[in-house]
């Protein structure tokens, strides 16, 4: 996953890695789980539904800096609703997750994008409306012009993905890294760092252009 | 759960809280039939892990308003109007909710309630609120099942008005059982032999799920707010844990014997292990489990904290049922109902290599821990590597248990033998025999029914002797241990009853590699 960095010698290695905290919401059953496979190991297996929360990570190497992400996919089912808060609490970003072809799921990530503009202050948190599940586009229920409205009304990135087939995903996940790296920008204090120096997948900052925050992903 | 906590006094019906440690220095060299409690193959030295239970007496006696622990989990509990709003809000139409339902969990299988493979099943669970709702159903859809719910809790009314307590009804081979356990009633329609009293054990694990997954607390706050609350709502999605359970019900003996079994490890080994998990401690850690699939490696607990078995099977239950902890590490509140039915604790479940079956639980009690238990986790992979251990249980997971050929009784095929004071048990892999599901399954029934005849209600049993034309089986019970084993039927009587102290004889020599005698706590 990830390119490599053309002529990474050792000098221009960045010399920190700061841990980025990235949590995916959305109803059960949206494939939540499945896009954070995806992120962390580029595999895809069905699973039984999310029990509370799970923690996964990924190394992103970009020009300059290391981010550690880590990543809290958590359980759509209602009862867990109330401990919701307890993962994305001083999340960098939020992926809220809907699929195409269940409406019910969109109304759902839009009440979700509610719950986290009452968290958040506008521009501490990189937030992203995912439309998942691109390879049921014959099922499609949700047309992609209405999930870049949702979006750009909220001030939010938006991006459709299928994480059967891995279309689009190491694209969100790059732009959304590039993106959390720009809000941050000189106060990298605002990230902790990260103390081990694990095996990292190296790519490029510079081969991705920033995107507006109303912005599509992809081509 | 702090160390200087001052506690309640907890009294178990039909049992005690596990005992104090001291070494059983009048353990028996030579077993017999008659070993009292402590001294029989598999008892615990040091102390007992679990809350001590005469066999499944104390999960069926109405132990409910026993007093709660005064060291409590955290309780995930206080919601203020407005999030309480949202939990129980209505939709907007009951076309709405059957939607959202269907999307939320889209798995139960669709069994026309009115065909008569429906009707065929040999046992059905249904779980109603007392306003007659539809909560859960082993086989078909609530929805299909709604008015036949109505009338099961048209009974309960019925009798309750009465000024009495519907726990049964038998007709036509057919047994009906009630488990009145407000705000919900579990009701068991059963055509086996199995016993009412082990059809309520049944109805009681279906219960503890149910609490497991929301807390008492939350449960009646919902019905005493809405008396006409769909509880599918907060169950969609966790339909499956209750319907691996009904399957564990009928496979796994330790449901059975109210036991779970240890992976075969020689002690040295386990004894690293335990003290390694000992080590990686943290002041809210309350259990550190390890096991390898369904079977234990190691369990530490803090002191003066005692797992209950029933926990411990609802703990594998949620391990066993959920392929999604193999993906990262899970940090999921989960209630003990057993330990607390008020609040959550907070888990850390993680396997210790993706394709691995060694799974590590750690029980918190604060919700801000993952990170702590996840470091704990790692300080104990630290340990095990530094020590050798690691590969020491890798080894051990290939033979995760035992030919019945190497106990040396002839005709012998397959036993069940559960120490009593420590909560523990032990059989073998099953054998050719016994290879198909059907014949597991069978095996299985068998054993539960000499269980029904040992722990009858009113006329108890302390052996039991059975002829068939597929097998001979003898049932022991004394105050030490319970005892199944199942012969060929070219086996008599009385190699069968000479059998069981040869079998005690092998336990003791082996007890140290199945068993788990030296517990260890924080």
């Amino acid at each position: 996953m990830g390119e490599s960095l053309p002529g990474g010698s050792a000098q221009h290695r960045p010399v920190r890695t700061l841990r980025v905290k990235m949590v995916l919401l959305g109803s059960s059953g949206v494939g939540k789980s499945s896009l954070a496979l995806r992120f962390s190991r580029d595999q895809f297996r069905n699973s039984s539904p999310t029990v509370g929360c799970a923690f996964l990570t990924r190394m992103l190497l970009l020009s300059d800096v290391t981010f550690r992400l880590e990543i809290w996919d958590t359980a759509g089912q209602e009862k867990y609703h109330s401990v919701t808060p307890l993962y994305y609490r001083g999340a960098h970003a939020a992926l809220v997750v809907y699929d195409i072809s269940q409406r019910t799921t969109f109304s759902r990530a839009q009440v979700w994008i509610r719950e986290l503009q009452k968290q958040y202050i506008p521009g501490s948190t990189v937030m992203c409306l995912v439309g998942n599940k691109t390879d049921l586009d014959q099922d499609r229920q949700v047309p992609a012009q209405e999930g870049q409205k949702v979006a750009e009304e909220n001030g939010l990135m938006f991006t459709e993905t299928s994480a059967l087939s891995g279309d689009q995903v190491n694209e969100l996940l790059l732009a959304v890294a590039h993106r959390v790296y720009e809000c941050v920008g000189g106060q990298q204090e605002v990230l902790s760092e990260w103390q081990e120096a694990p095996s990292v997948h190296q790519v490029h900052r510079n081969h991705y252009s920033p995107v507006a925050s109303c912005c599509r992903l992809g081509p | 759960m702090e160390e200087g906590t001052p506690r309640a006094a907890v009294s178990w019906q039909n049992g005690t809280l596990a005992p104090v440690d001291r070494l059983r220095t009048e353990r028996a060299d030579s077993p017999t039939p008659g070993l009292v409690e402590g001294t029989e193959p598999g008892a615990g030295q040091r102390s007992a892990m679990f809350v001590h239970a005469q066999s499944f007496e104390d999960l069926t006696a109405e132990a409910e308003d026993e007093a709660q622990r005064a060291a409590k989990p955290d309780c995930s509990e206080g919601r203020d109007a407005e999030e309480f709003k949202v939990l129980v809000g209505e939709k907007s139409s009951e076309k709405q909710r059957s939607e959202d339902l269907l999307s939320e969990s889209g798995t139960k299988e669709e069994e026309d309630v009115s065909s008569e493979a429906w009707r065929s099943h040999r046992k059905h669970m249904f779980v109603l609120s007392k306003a007659g709702k539809p909560i859960y159903t082993r086989y078909g859809t609530e929805e299909a099942l709604s008015s036949t719910m109505g009338v099961m809790m048209a009974l309960v009314s019925f009798v309750e008005a009465e000024k009495n307590i519907i726990r049964s009804i038998h007709a036509d081979g057919c047994k009906v059982v009630f488990l009145n356990k407000s705000p919900l009633v579990l009701v068991g329609v059963s055509q086996t032999c199995q016993s009412d009293k082990e059809l309520q054990r049944e109805l009681h694990y279906i219960y503890y799920q149910i609490i497991s997954l929301l807390t008492l607390t939350q449960l009646n706050h919902i019905f005493q707010h809405k008396q006409n609350y769909d509880l599918r709502r907060l169950l969609a999605g966790s339909e499956y844990l209750i319907d691996n359970l009904m399957h564990r019900l009928e496979r796994d003996p330790g449901l059975l014997l109210s036991a779970v079994t240890c992976l075969p490890l020689a002690s040295s080994a386990r004894d690293v292990v335990s003290s390694s998990l000992q080590a990686a401690k943290d002041k809210n850690l309350v259990f550190s489990i390890l096991l390898a699939g369904d079977r234990l490696v190691t369990l530490v607990r803090k002191k003066d904290q005692f797992l209950h078995h029933i926990d411990l099977h609802l703990v594998l239950n949620l391990v066993g049922s959920s392929s999604s902890f193999r993906e990262g590490e899970g940090w999921t509140p989960i209630c003990l109902p057993k330990f607390n039915t008020e609040g959550f604790f907070h888990a850390h479940i993680s396997y210790l290599e993706p394709a691995s079956e060694l799974c590590l639980i750690l029980v918190s009690t604060n919700k801000e821990e993952f990170f702590n238990m996840s470091e704990c986790k790692h300080r104990f992979m630290e340990r095990l590597g530094k020590r050798n251990a690691y590969q020491v249980l890798k080894e051990a997971l290939k033979s995760p248990s035992y030919a019945v050929e190497q106990v040396g009784i002839p005709e012998l095929r397959h036993f069940l033998y559960k120490s009593k004071s420590s909560g523990l048990y032990t059989s073998p892999e099953f054998p050719e025999v016994y290879q198909s599901d059907e014949e597991q399954e069978r095996l299985m029934g068998l054993y539960q029914d000499l269980h029904s005849s040992l722990h009858h209600p009113t006329r108890p049993l302390r052996s039991y002797y059975r002829c068939s034309e597929t097998e001979n089986l003898l049932a022991r019970v004394t105050s030490g241990f319970e005892l199944y084993l199942c012969f060929s039927p070219l086996a008599t009587k009385a190699l069968a009853v000479s059998a069981v102290i040869k079998l005690l004889k092998w336990i003791r020599k082996e007890e140290d590699r199945l068993f788990i005698l030296s517990p260890l706590t924080y």
